[in-house]
Formats: structure tokens, C-alpha cells, sequence
């Protein structure tokens, strides 16, 4: 059986970036249809990983090769459900962001691909690598190709805005870099399963906790240390904004399930409480923030944060739910809430981003100001804005829905006061949302920039189209998505429910 | 004989079916388009009625089992399930006819009322999904699908309130709407997620077959504070049904929700959607029994709704508004009866109810057609002579409301003030002096409206214009560029097909649903609560309490309001005005509704901006954007200028330090060396 499709997934969008590049800036149309071509190959390909038996071992389809002999450091990489769906839906959303960012980019618009083409490889290397080291080098990898996306096709701030990324999140990195490397020296190896087993006094493991979660906070990102992602958003161009959002996030809380949970269980249990009121705080706090924005992609931005607090208060509530109740299933309600909003959040936001592009790319601005009534120029656009406005407010029936619910109804035996707060997002979630459809969207036209928009083009058509398939899919039928994800839950909420002390 | 699974799903799907098609294809179809979309979605909606009366009668008569199967798996984790099913007994099935039955009439009412909209498709395709939401939250079996229709309704409701989507005032109301309902929601869900935390499951019938496991359980809120746990879930029901039934305090939306099309203010806006929160308690009366501290919270709600919103309705000018205002009084209505366990009861108002509103508001935009789209009553008047069917049939939906006797609104809002006066619940002394006040508000502004429409002189002009057609928009108001005429028959036969059931249905029905059992198993009501078997003695049909409606106290304020109407808006058409002006700080009160609007805009609508300004100019861009990061950035640039100073690169500035680190030196190794 042919057993190398991780490894090939990762590189065919990489190597494949080298044709789009000598397709050259002259010939852009031929490097637009390469990249998009491999982008819709790789999508193809990472079909095989519905070969994943979630009946079977959690870690399938595992490869290894030799990478630095001296120092035992193996290129291993495997997939658990988890890695499958948040890989599929990588390579889905590849294909969309080509097809989004197609026209709109015209200076060097070959170096524009490969960049994406290299970025959808690193992130999908993220989300299949079972050693510390390989998902710490594709962890930080993935910065470049963001790094030069906003840099080089970035709004008028991008070197501001560029900085603060890399630094924010290099920042992040070096302390779980420490944190590696003293794991690496009690236990000689950085694979991922053998760290899952290292006993660790709860001094060692309160700080590789905060070195773990400080890496991982900023990723994700939360609160306190989410600044740098509005500025990146608003600066990078569409289809930055898109991976950014769409996927780049989920390797924030795809490290912490593969590292502070199994490596750190009893820390992680006596700190939950910390990342729990985060959440909290991100849901709340960054919701009012968001309604007052005046740019579109600011608010949109803040409104990812605080969907993103739902996936680590969903990760975090289920320590207290086994810890101090031991209630397994409540757990796995919450933990699987998590994942299928980070699945969710990645065609929602995604959605969004693009909604703004499609606008921006008429007008050139983004600021709500600029415009109202949008809907008497876009008929069909209307729709799917309101399609992806709602599943940004939960609306059931929406992608958006599902894990929140799932969050919601956990939360509620871990607390009566975390429901009440996470429920909140009912209500400051359709305020900052539909507010924004209100004075985008309805109205009259009354600005210069809205009279002259034309509809939506074949192109742009069909890659909402795409976007809504995958809003709408997950929230009429979760199930499959679920099942897919089901033992790799059960084996998390084991692993942190093992006392290492 | 029991249902069929496939039957059941028809009724469903063919409305969604409908929607897809009037949205998705007929704008591809130019100008059969519009053919298209009317026929298709009306013939998804005959299919649903006819198989809903089906199933009515198979479960009423035929002899059928009560239905409740899943049809397939939304989610399974661990032993949490969420499903997609159905329960169909007898409580639903009267819902989806009523349901059903409404909206086919008001599909057909469309294709006259909005024959020159330009958004006609769109809004066929609105209303049959509406009813396909409506048909999801009424047959489900389960939680999370009830959360999936009671949202979706919402969605539907929050489209069509905005249709017009270039009217401000229009966009605002559905903003508006949709965030009040949200409020509601928010108690909503919490409720659905403490049963599952209490009850352990979303199914209803394992939870309500659990629900005597409730009975000493308690929610712990703080460490000395318990709460009883089927108390919390009821009144976190009941918030949820607050929102969607608009009772006092979230009752602000449904008044501005009259910024949408007519046809939509009766089928969502009167018979169907907000009556949905009355469905749901009377659905779940097996928890809300375990609880007489939230059914006596929903007693009080609803009364200070039945009276206080009633009031304001006499003072409106707007047609609809008046009606709107009657469609919370009524609300308020079919919440006390759930307040005093009478379950029964307020479906039974819900279902008169759904037949004379729906009516009324038909009616009205059957006015508003005639007047040009005018709905001040102010520039009515006289209109019976022009429009004799839309007169009669009104008058036919009048009398049900103010519940002259026989009507089926008689039976139904006498059924529940009797009721209310039997409870011994606490508040339920309050609900009974609202609930009898209210039938004489409700004849004040029913009886008013009435008039000032219909009766009197004409308070509009016609200027006869040639070869015009379009420009009676410029019109000022009052002034009409044709005489008003009788609506066309796509209009008129709905308004004869909603006056015969709300003449009659109560009569008809009264018997069994009330004092029959005829719900049996759908409701439970504990036996000490039981207001209705207290009363069964004292019902001898129909027929008997008929005769018996005109010595009761209500009969007689009803009276009274029509005397005083009559006189001051037929015999001394001045009179209005003296009392308005005599009664100037009351008036105020009531124009302002309160002041609720205002001070509910102020503290959440503005508040929330207000505070969300705060949190990002001093927390986020402030404290943390400006102080913690750029403030880390001028922290390293000003340690980096300071150390550069140390490197200037000129030789006498090295030779210096070097001469003075030697002085230091060796200084202090003579001062403290040793």
C-alpha cells in the first residue's frame, strides 16, 4: 500500500510552487492556473485520508524518515481524525483562496501563488507531525510565507503590521522552544508519544505549561495578547487575510491538544481556570470591541478572536470537567464543541474575508462608512453575505452553530456562570454581526463607492459557493464530522485525565 | 394504524422544496418567473395542508398512535444524542392545520398584496421557508431541533421585517427584532443546557419522563446560594418564549415588526411565529408543573402584558400598529392561562386567535391596498360603502376579539379569565384584575379602529388624475388619486376563508379540547393545579355557555367600551380630541409606550456602544496595543540609544573610559581592599 501521503500532501503544494514561479510575472495567467491546478490536485489527493478508520488506532496512515541522525530526530509524521479534518479542510479552503485572490493581485501575481502554494504545504506539515521538532519547524515555517504575503502585497502599513506579527509570534515561539529542549534532555527524543508518557514533577510541568501556553496563546490568538492580529488582518491582502483566518489560527489550538494536553495534564488541570476566564474574556470583552469598529476586516478580525474563545474554552473546560467531576461525556461535548468550531471558523471566517475582498476589490475601501445599500447593486452577493453573516452569529442550520452549542450545553455542568458568559455571544454576536450587515448591506445606496458595483462574477460566484457548502454541510450534518473526530476525543480526554505525578 | 414516517417528512420538506425552487429558480425564468414562484411554493403548501389534515384526522379519529421516531443522527457523543426527529400527537397536529392553513391563505393573499413588488419571488420563496421552520419547530421530538426551528423562524421573521430593505425605518425594526429575540434566546439555550445537565438528555420524551428526577435537585450558584433546578429551567424556558411571544419586557419588536409587508404580520406576526413560545411552555408542562414559583412568573408577565400593552393600542393611529398592540394584549392572554397550569387553554386562544388576528391584519392590508398604501386611520373613514366584503369580514374578526358571545374568541378568552379566577396561585388576583380590565381595553381600541376605518365621514380626498397611474406616491397623505375600491378576489376570499373558522371555531371545539382530554398524554397538568377540572362541572356545552356569556361581567365592559366608542366616534366625532386633551399626561404615558423603547435603546443599544468604544480606546488600543506592546518597542529603542552611546567609534572617547575604569579601580581597591 502506497503509505507516503502525508509526505506527499505536504510537498506538492511546496514543489509545485517552483513551476508557478517560472511561469513568471509575464505569464500570470499560466501561473494562476498551475496554482489553482495543484491546489485542486492536493485537495484530490488529501481525499485518501477519508481512508482514516475512526474505528481503528488513533494515529494512522504514520510515516518515518531519518532527519538528524546525531541528535534521534525523526521526520515522523501520522494523522488522527483530528489532523483529517482539519487537513481536508485545508486543502478545501487551498482551493478557494486561489480562486478568491485570482484577478485581484496583478503585481508579480507568480510570486503571489507560490507563496500561497508554500504556505498551504507548511500548514498541512503542522497539522500531520507527530514529532516535536518537525511541528515546531513547520510551526514557525509557516511565518515566512505570511511574513512576505502581507509584506509584499500588504495596505499601506503592512511594514507595522508585519513586525508586530513576527515579533509577537517569535516572541511566543522561544519559549516553546525552552520548553522543548528541556523535554528533549530528560527524555532524548522529541517524539510526540513518548513525550505524552514522560512523568514530570508539577514544578516541570507548570513551566513547560506556560512556556507552551504562551507559544500557543499568541496563535491562537487570545486575550491579552491579541493585538497583533487585527493590524496583520487589515493590512494583508485577501487571501492572506484568508489563510490567516481560516486556517493559520487552528495551529494555536491544534498545538495546545498536542502538547499541553497530553505532556501537561496535572498543570493544565490547576490552570485551567486561567485560560477558562480568557476565554471568557475574549468572548465578552473582544465582542464589544468588535461593534465599534469602523473597518470591516478590524471587526471581522475581532469577532475571529472571540470565536476562537469558545475552541479553547472548550479545550480548558474539559479539565474541569473530568478533574472535578468526572464527567467524561460532558467532556467530550466540549471538546468536540472545540474542534468542529475551529473546523467551522475556518469556512466562516474564511467566508467573511472573502465577502470583504469581494467588496474591497470595488471600492478599495473598507471602511463601513464607505458604504450601505450594497444589496440594490449584488442581489446574489446579499445572499451569501447574510448566508455568512449568520453562521458568524451561531445561526443552527450554519457550521457556525454547532460548536458553540456543543460548548454551551458543556459549559453548563462545568458552571452556571460560564454558560451565562459564553451564552452571551447570542446577543453581542448578532449585535456586531448584524450591525454590520445593516450598514453594509440594507439600505439605500447613498455613497459614491456602492453606486458604481457591479455583481458578482462567475469566479467569485463559485467560490462562495464553496464557502457555503462547507457552512452549510457542517450544520445540517455534523455527524459524520463528529464520528470522524470521535477516538481521537476519547483518547484526549484520557491522556488528561492521567495523573503524571 | 399509526403515522407514516414519509407522510410526516412531506409535510416538512414540500414548503422547503418550495422556498428553493421560488428562490433559486424563477429569478432565472425573466418574466414567468413570478408564475413560477407562486405556483410552486402554493403547491408545496397544499400538499403540507392537505396532509396535515390527514394526520389530524388520523390521530383525532382514525384511531392513530402518537408519533415520535428520529429520522436521522445530528450528533452522538458518548450517550448525548441530538437528533432530527419528529413527535406528532395531537398538540402538534392542530398546530401544523393552524400553521398550514394560515399561511396557505396568506400565500394566495401574496399574490394580490405584493402583485407589484419587485422583490414578489423573493418574498414566496421567505414565506415558505418561514413555514418549513415553522413545521421543524412544532413537529420536533427534541431540543436541539426546537433551538434549529425557534432560530430559523427568527432568520425568516428578521428577512421579512426588512424586505423593504431601503426604508431605514424598515432595517432598523429587523435589527431590533432579531436582537430582542436573541436576548430571549440567550435564556433559551442556557434552559436547554441546564436539562441536559439536569435530565441528561435532549429528547423529549426521556426528559420529561425524567423530569420527577428534577424534585430536590438544586443548582448551585454560589457556595451558600441554591437555586431548585426545575425553577431555573422553567424561567430559562420562559425568557426564551418571552422573546418570541414579545411579553413585557422583550415585548419592543413586535410592534416596529410592522414595517414588514402585511401578508407576514399575519401569518408571523399574529398567528403563527409568535405564538410559538406558548407552544413550547405547553409543550414542556411536564417541567414547568414541577415548578408554581415560574409558573407564577409567567402569571404575572403575562397579565402586566395582556393590560399594559393593550392600553397603548388605544391611542395609535396606524392600522396596524393597533392590531400589533392587540396581538401582544392576546399574547398576554394565552400566557396567564399557561400561568395558571391551563395549558389546554391557551392553545385553544392560540388557535381562535391565530384564525380572527390573521384576519384583522388581512383585513387591514386589504385597507391599506384600497387607501394607496396609506395606514394613518387619521385619513380614513367611511370606507364600508367602498368596500363592502373587507368590511363585513372585519367586523366578523372584531366581534371574535372583543369575544361577543358564540364568536370563537369568547370561548376562548372567557374559558381563561373563568380559569384565572378559579387559580390560587400567587399573582393570579393581579392576572385576574388584568385580564378582565383588558376586555374592556380591548373593546376600546378594537371598536375605535373599527370606526375610524370604516364609519363616519371620509377623512381622505380624491383627486381624479389622467394617465398618472404612478404618481399618487407624491400625493400628500389623505389625498388619493382614485377612490378606493374592493380589493380583487385573491385578496377577499382569504379574508372569508379566516372569518368562517373565527366565528366558529370555538364553538365547535371548545368541548373536547378544553374539557375533553382531548390533548390526553401532550399535556400534563398536576392534579392540585388542575384549574379546568375545577370549571368542568360548571360547562354544559357550547351552546349553554354561550347564553351564559351574556350575563358575565365581561360581556358587560365589552358593552361598555362599544357605548362609549359609539358615542364618541359616530354621534361626537370632537369628543376624541377633548379627552385626549383633558387626559394630556395619560396620553403621554401611552404615546410613549412607557418610555421602554427609550430606556432599553439607551442602556443596551447605546450602552453596548458605548461601552465597546471604552474597552478599545483604553484596554486594547490603550492599555495593551499602546502601553504593554508599542511601549515594549520604545523600551528597547531607548536601551538601544543609550547603549549606542557606548560605541561612538572615536578613540578619545575609549581612551577616556579606559583611564577613568582605571581610576575606579584602582581607587577602590585602596579605599575598601583590605
Amino acid at each position: 500500500m502506497f503509505n507516503h501521503i502525508l509526505s506527499l500532501l505536504i510537498w506538492l503544494p511546496i514543489v509545485g510552487a517552483i513551476p508557478v514561479l517560472l511561469a513568471g510575472s509575464a505569464r500570470p495567467m499560466l501561473a494562476r492556473s498551475l496554482a489553482l491546478l495543484i491546489t485542486i490536485v492536493t485537495f484530490v489527493a488529501s481525499l485518501w485520508l477519508l481512508r482514516y478508520d475512526p474505528n481503528g488506532p488513533v494515529m494512522q496512515l504514520a510515516e518515518t524518515h531519518v532527519w538528524i541522525a546525531t541528535w534521534g530526530v525523526h521526520f515522523t509524521l501520522a494523522v488522527d481524525g483530528i489532523s483529517v479534518a482539519l487537513i481536508l479542510m485545508t486543502t478545501f479552503v487551498g482551493i478557494l483562496v486561489i480562486g478568491g485572490a485570482w484577478k485581484v493581485i496583478q503585481n508579480r501575481p507568480h510570486q503571489y501563488m507560490a507563496c500561497m502554494l508554500v504556505l498551504e504545504g507548511l500548514l498541512i506539515g503542522v497539522f500531520c507531525a507527530t514529532d516535536a521538532l518537525v511541528f515546531y519547524a513547520f510551526f514557525e515555517a509557516v511565518l515566512i510565507p505570511m511574513y512576505i504575503l502581507i509584506g509584499m502585497w500588504g495596505g499601506p502599513r503592512r511594514v507595522y503590521a508585519t513586525l508586530k506579527l513576527f515579533i509577537y509570534t517569535f516572541t511566543g515561539s522561544v519559549f516553546m522552544l525552552i520548553a522543548l529542549l528541556y523535554l528533549y534532555q530528560k527524555a532524548h527524543t522529541f517524539d510526540l508519544a513518548t513525550l505524552a508518557a514522560l512523568p514530570l514533577t508539577m514544578k516541570e510541568q507548570t513551566w513547560l505549561f506556560f512556556g507552551f501556553l504562551i507559544a500557543f496563546a499568541i496563535k491562537v490568538p487570545m486575550v491579552p495578547v491579541h493585538t497583533w492580529l487585527p493590524d496583520a488582518h487589515v493590512e494583508a491582502p485577501t487571501g492572506g487575510s484568508v489563510w490567516l483566518a481560516a486556517v493559520m489560527l487552528k495551529i494555536g489550538t491544534y498545538g495546545m491538544l498536542r502538547f499541553i494536553l497530553p505532556i501537561t495534564p496535572d498543570a493544565g488541570a490547576h490552570f485551567a481556570w486561567i485560560v477558562i476566564v480568557l476565554s471568557l474574556v475574549a468572548i465578552v470583552y473582544i465582542g464589544y470591541v468588535a461593534l465599534v469598529q469602523p473597518d470591516m476586516k478590524k471587526l471581522v478580525a475581532y469577532s475571529s478572536v472571540a470565536h476562537m474563545g469558545f475552541v479553547t474554552l472548550g479545550i480548558f473546560m474539559a479539565f474541569m470537567l473530568v478533574r472535578d467531576s468526572g464527567n467524561i461525556e460532558m467532556a467530550s461535548l466540549g471538546l468536540q464543541g472545540a474542534l468542529v468550531q475551529m473546523i467551522s471558523h475556518g469556512f466562516v471566517a474564511g467566508a467573511m474575508f472573502t465577502c470583504i475582498g469581494v467588496m474591497y476589490d470595488r471600492t478599495h475601501t473598507r471602511q463601513i462608512s464607505d458604504y450601505g445599500g450594497v444589496i440594490n447593486m449584488m442581489p446574489w452577493f446579499g445572499f451569501f453575505y447574510v448566508l455568512f453573516a449568520m453562521a458568524n452569529t451561531g445561526l443552527p442550520g450554519t457550521s457556525g452553530f454547532v460548536g458553540e452549542f456543543m460548548v454551551i450545553l458543556a459549559s453548563f455542568s462545568a458552571s452556571p456562570w460560564i454558560a451565562i458568559f459564553c451564552a452571551f455571544t447570542l446577543i453581542i454576536g448578532a449585535g456586531y454581526t448584524l450591525w454590520l450587515v445593516k450598514r453594509v448591506l440594507w439600505g439605500p445606496v447613498t455613497t459614491e463607492h456602492v453606486k458604481h458595483m457591479s455583481p458578482l462574477n462567475g469566479r467569485e460566484t463559485w467560490v462562495l459557493v464553496g464557502f457555503a457548502v462547507g457552512v452549510l454541510a457542517i450544520g445540517v450534518w455534523p455527524q459524520p464530522l463528529v464520528h470522524l473526530m470521535d477516538s481521537s476525543v476519547a483518547h484526549l480526554v484520557q491522556q488528561l485525565a492521567v495523573h503524571k505525578i | 394504524m399509526g403515522l407514516s414516517t414519509s407522510v410526516l417528512l412531506i409535510i416538512v420538506l414540500a414548503p422547503l422544496v418550495g422556498c428553493l425552487l421560488a428562490g433559486f429558480l424563477s429569478p432565472f425564468l425573466g418574466r414567468a418567473g413570478r408564475t413560477a414562484a407562486h405556483s410552486l411554493t402554493i403547491a408545496g403548501m397544499v400538499v403540507s395542508v392537505v396532509l396535515s389534515f390527514h394526520v389530524l384526522y388520523q390521530l383525532a379519529l382514525g384511531g392513530a398512535e402518537n408519533y415520535n421516531q428520529n429520522i436521522y443522527t445530528w450528533f452522538q457523543i458518548g450517550h448525548i444524542n441530538a437528533s432530527v426527529g419528529f413527535m406528532v400527537d395531537r398538540l402538534t397536529a392542530m398546530m401544523l392545520v393552524v400553521v398550514g392553513f394560515v399561511s396557505l391563505v396568506v400565500h394566495l393573499y401574496t399574490i394580490g398584496y405584493m402583485r407589484d413588488d419587485p422583490g414578489y419571488t423573493r418574498f414566496f420563496s421567505y414565506i415558505s421557508l418561514f413555514t418549513f421552520s415553522m413545521f421543524m419547530l412544532v413537529m420536533s421530538n427534541n431540543f436541539m431541533q426546537l433551538f434549529f426551528g425557534w432560530e430559523a423562524v427568527g432568520l425568516v421573521s428578521y428577512l421579512l421585517i426588512g424586505f423593504w430593505y431601503k426604508r431605514p425605518t424598515a432595517i432598523f425594526a429587523n435589527l431590533k427584532a432579531f436582537m430582542v429575540n436573541r436576548v430571549g434566546d440567550f435564556g433559551f439555550l442556557l434552559g436547554i443546557a441546564a436539562v441536559l445537565t439536569f435530565l441528561h438528555t435532549l429528547d423529549y420524551a426521556a426528559a420529561f419522563n425524567a423530569a420527577p428526577t428534577l424534585i430536590g435537585q438544586h443548582l448551585q450558584i454560589t457556595a451558600n446560594t441554591q437555586w431548585d433546578a426545575a425553577t431555573v429551567i422553567s424561567i430559562l424556558l420562559f425568557i426564551g418564549a418571552m422573546g418570541k411571544s414579545a411579553q413585557v419586557p422583550l415585548h419592543v419588536w413586535l410592534p416596529d415588526s410592522m414595517e414588514g409587508p402585511t401578508p407576514i404580520s399575519a401569518l408571523i406576526h399574529a398567528a403563527t411565529m409568535v405564538t410559538a413560545g406558548i407552544f413550547m411552555v405547553a409543550r414542556m408542562s411536564p417541567l414547568f408543573e414541577l415548578s408554581s414559583t415560574a409558573l407564577s412568573f409567567v402569571l404575572v408577565i403575562g397579565a402586566t402584558t395582556a393590560l399594559f400593552t393593550g392600553l397603548i393600542g388605544i391611542v395609535q393611529n396606524d392600522i396596524k400598529r393597533v392590531i400589533a398592540y392587540s396581538t401582544l394584549s392576546q399574547l398576554g392572554y394565552m400566557t396567564v392561562a399557561l400561568g395558571v397550569s391551563m395549558y389546554s387553554g391557551a392553545v385553544f386562544h392560540l388557535m381562535t386567535h391565530a384564525f380572527f388576528k390573521a384576519l384583522l391584519f388581512l383585513g387591514a392590508g386589504s385597507v391599506i391596498i384600497a387607501m394607496h398604501h396609506e395606514q394613518d386611520m387619521r385619513y380614513m373613514g367611511g370606507l364600508r360603502k367602498y368596500m363592502p366584503i373587507t368590511w363585513i369580514t372585519m367586523w366578523a374578526g372584531s366581534f371574535a376579539l372583543v369575544a361577543v358571545p358564540f364568536t370563537s374568541g369568547f370561548y376562548s378568552k372567557d374559558a381563561i379569565i373563568e380559569a384565572v379566577g378559579e387559580s390560587h396561585r400567587w399573582g393570579a388576583h393581579y392576572a385576574y384584575f388584568c385580564v378582565m380590565a383588558g376586555v374592556l381595553v380591548t373593546g376600546l381600541y378594537t371598536f375605535r379602529q373599527m370606526y375610524l376605518t370604516f364609519h363616519g365621514k371620509e377623512r381622505f380626498k380624491v383627486i381624479e388624475q389622467h394617465g398618472h397611474a404612478d404618481e399618487h406616491h407624491e400625493l400628500p397623505p389623505g389625498v388619493l388619486a382614485h377612490p378606493p375600491k374592493e380589493s380583487p378576489w385573491v385578496v377577499t376570499v382569504p379574508l372569508v376563508a379566516l372569518a368562517i373558522p373565527s366565528l366558529l371555531i370555538g364553538y365547535l371545539t371548545i368541548g373536547p379540547l378544553l374539557y375533553g382530554n382531548w390533548f390526553g398524554g401532550s399535556i400534563h397538568v398536576k392534579q392540585t393545579n388542575d384549574v379546568l377540572a375545577a370549571l368542568a362541572p360548571h360547562f354544559h356545552g357550547a351552546m349553554a355557555m354561550g347564553w351564559e356569556g351574556f350575563t358575565g361581567l365581561p360581556f358587560w365592559l365589552m358593552v361598555a367600551a362599544f357605548v362609549i366608542c359609539t358615542y364618541v366616534y359616530v354621534f361626537n366625532p370632537s369628543m376624541a380630541d377633548r379627552i385626549k386633551n383633558a387626559l394630556k399626561p395619560l396620553w403621554a404615558v401611552l404615546d410613549r409606550k412607557y418610555w421602554v423603547d427609550e430606556v432599553e435603546y439607551a442602556l443596551f443599544a447605546s450602552g453596548g456602544v458605548k461601552m465597546g468604544r471604552l474597552f478599545w480606546k483604553f484596554s486594547d488600543a490603550g492599555a495593551i496595543d499602546g502601553v504593554a506592546v508599542n511601549g515594549s518597542v520604545r523600551m528597547v529603542h531607548r536601551t538601544a540609544a543609550l547603549l549606542r552611546r557606548l560605541q561612538t567609534g572615536y578613540l578619545y572617547h575609549y581612551a577616556f573610559a579606559m583611564i577613568v575604569g582605571v581610576i575606579v579601580l584602582f581607587g577602590g581597591y585602596r579605599l575598601f581592599g583590605n
